[in-house]
């Protein structure tokens, strides 16, 4: 069959299709690509996380038109916006519980690819543009969290910059050239509106892209980790397959309803949700002069906030914490095992994925904590919890007793 | 070569002068492009204002009394003053043993404030008020046996962010993730009462 034989179609679209192949790329990317059939609800994440980044676009778009970026002025037309637009309220509180939920989203879809191995070849580069995309994620979230110029932000920057200070010999120099002065400053208020506005949003496109691009050419893995592509029928179409429209853009319909129910009900009723998408001591303008008490990052970050707490040497700090974003980006190489699904592992690969589960959630909370007295042991513990996951896999996936994987997935319809 | 006769346009082609043609080209546009950075590399470190708004800070200190601190603003960051009574001076000696840098050995400081109670007077504290951890503000502890910090407590300084912990001389104790002293900037007493911040090279050193 030819590629695009609608451009020999009458009228407007025959027209159209022979300038742009609108048809056959619809046909070839939804009706013709054929993604496993058994699907579970670990697989909404998806595109519940490309949502996420199109309604942060889109209310950031809006709060850029009413944001004065500035040392005097930020911190005051985020309060205009909050107090005098028409549903300037509501546009703020999207986008903040936005990014809240933008992370929920990818945690969730990253969780998913670790449990059923989405990681492993043929699908290494995927995982790590995900990745990729994770980092870039992070770097946006914080030079967002500085923007409106509370206490906290200001703090914020302060902390997270000052970690580049412990980097040997150039540290020092690096920090001053980031903040743009001797200290936090209107400079660095202005690169990083900058950066989160223009830079890092176009960064992410084309990583998403790519992870996209990536997907479409090793397919998608499935709660089973069978490759549908090597079953196939007589048509030459994968036998556990189904096509990608109508079967899952319903499905994902479906996703997207709930989601926006959830979102909503937060908006609405717990847009700080207590605290944590949005700190109290950020209602206050940025104080060179007083650290806000208790300080805390936003819950997204504190698994490796609580790292760096539980460690006595500043150094050795920042590089645990490096290495525990890090360490994400080798799993494909860590692990050994020759089954993909969680489904068909042994006991040991059960048992530390059960343990990083813990004590990456531990983590979690213990960065909210102060760190004092048994916090800071119980985030030590989860601490060596968290890297042993990462660093013994080598040894554990190959020791595990996998079961037989069965040719076609299971499906229960 | 193999592939060098596979097309007959490529009969007579010299493929070293090739090869060294295009890595020269490559090279030379690498060289390229890292001059075109520059400017924008460049354009992120201090402005001209923010290096003039850096200019040395004078204060008084004809009202500060024994015991008391101000903060004032240099260069961005908060710069603690306190005053210590000699007894306070007097016991710093005690604290070495429990002290990660008693001797201020590693850490960043003007060679005449490199002594055990790290300032130029005795009894004139001048501490960069960031924390050398991660660059929180050490909150001000100076009652000894401080009800949050223990009855062992000499007083001194403790950050809220991750809980480091300074003497009296901004010299950080052991078990704190901050891992030097506190810093101390550069400063000189222009006269016996002022204090100047960010220059230790004014006229008279007020030997008080």
């Amino acid at each position: 069959m030819a590629s695009n034989d609608a451009q020999f179609k009458p009228g407007f679209w025959g027209w159209l299709n022979k300038r742009l192949p609108v048809e056959s790329f619809f046909r070839e990317q939804l009706l013709e690509y054929y993604a496993p059939k058994n699907f579970n609800v670990w697989y909404f994440f998806g595109s519940l996380a490309l949502l996420a980044l199109v309604m942060q676009l889109f209310t950031g778009i809006f709060l850029t038109m009413f944001y004065k970026v500035g040392d005097t002025t930020s911190f005051d037309s985020v309060e205009f916006i909050r107090r005098e637009i028409s549903y300037g309220w509501l546009i703020q509180y999207l986008h903040s519980v936005g990014a809240s939920a933008f992370f929920v989203v990818v945690y969730l879809h990253m969780y998913r690819a670790m449990m059923y191995g989405s990681y492993k070849s043929p699908r290494e580069l995927l995982w790590l543009f995900g990745m990729f995309i994770y980092l870039a994620l992070m770097a946006e979230a914080f030079m967002g969290y500085v923007l409106p110029w509370g206490n906290m932000s200001y703090w914020a920057a302060q902390v997270i910059i000052n970690l580049f200070s412990t980097i040997p010999v150039i540290g020092p120099g690096l920090v001053e050239w980031i903040r743009g002065d001797y200290g936090v400053a209107d400079a660095t208020l202005n690169r990083f509106f900058s950066l989160h506005v223009v830079a890092i949003p176009l960064i992410l496109l084309l990583l998403v892209a790519l992870h996209l691009v990536a997907l479409r050419q090793s397919g998608s893995n499935n709660p089973d980790g069978i490759e549908i592509k090597e079953r196939r029928g007589s048509d030459g179409k994968p036998l556990d397959g189904i096509p990608f429209h109508p079967y899952y853009t319903v499905k994902d319909v479906v996703g997207v309803g709930v989601f926006l129910l959830l979102f909503a009900v937060v908006v609405f009723f717990v847009p700080t949700f207590g605290g944590l998408f949005m700190e109290e001591a950020n209602f206050e303008p940025a104080n060179p002069l007083s650290t806000p008490e208790p300080i805390a990052p936003s819950w997204y970050f504190t698994p490796y906030y609580a790292i760096l707490r539980a460690v006595p040497n500043q150094r050795l700090g920042a590089l645990l914490l490096l290495m525990a974003v890090l360490l994400f980006f080798f799993l494909p190489w860590l692990d050994r095992s020759p089954v993909k699904s969680v489904r068909y592992r042994g006991w040991w690969y059960r048992g530390f994925l059960a343990v990083f589960t813990v004590s990456f959630l531990t983590l979690m909370y213990l960065g909210l904590k102060p760190a004092t007295g048994a916090y800071v042991t119980a985030a030590r513990v989860s601490a060596i919890g968290y890297f042993a996951f990462f660093l013994l896999m080598p040894l554990y996936s190959r020791w595990d007793r996998v079961k037989p994987v069965p040719e076609r997935v299971s499906f229960h319809a | 070569m193999t592939d060098a006769g596979a097309k007959a346009d490529d009969a007579g082609v010299d493929s070293d002068r090739r090869k060294f043609l295009t890595i020269a080209t490559a090279a030379t546009a690498a060289v390229g492009a890292a001059f075109a950075a520059t400017p924008f590399v460049a354009s992120w470190q201090l402005s001209e204002r923010a290096k003039a708004l850096g200019a040395p800070v004078s204060v008084d200190l004809s009202k500060l009394e024994i015991g008391q601190m101000i903060t004032v603003v240099w260069r961005k960051q908060p710069i603690y003053i306190f005053k210590r009574s000699h007894a306070v001076v007097a016991e710093l000696v005690r604290n070495d043993a429990s002290l990660k840098d008693p001797k201020s050995a590693e850490s960043d400081q003007p060679a005449y404030a490199t002594n055990e109670q790290r300032s130029r007077r005795d009894d004139l504290a001048v501490l960069i008020a960031t924390c050398t951890h991660l660059g929180c503000l050490p909150k001000q502890h100076f009652e000894p046996g401080d009800v949050e910090l223990g009855a062992d407590w000499p007083g001194g300084f403790r950050c809220p962010c991750h809980g480091s912990r300074f003497d009296m001389a901004g010299r950080v104790f052991n078990g704190s993730p901050a891992s030097v002293n506190l810093k101390v900037p550069p400063y000189s007493f222009p006269t016996d009462s002022t204090l100047l911040i960010g220059d230790d090279e004014s006229a008279a050193q007020g030997a008080a």
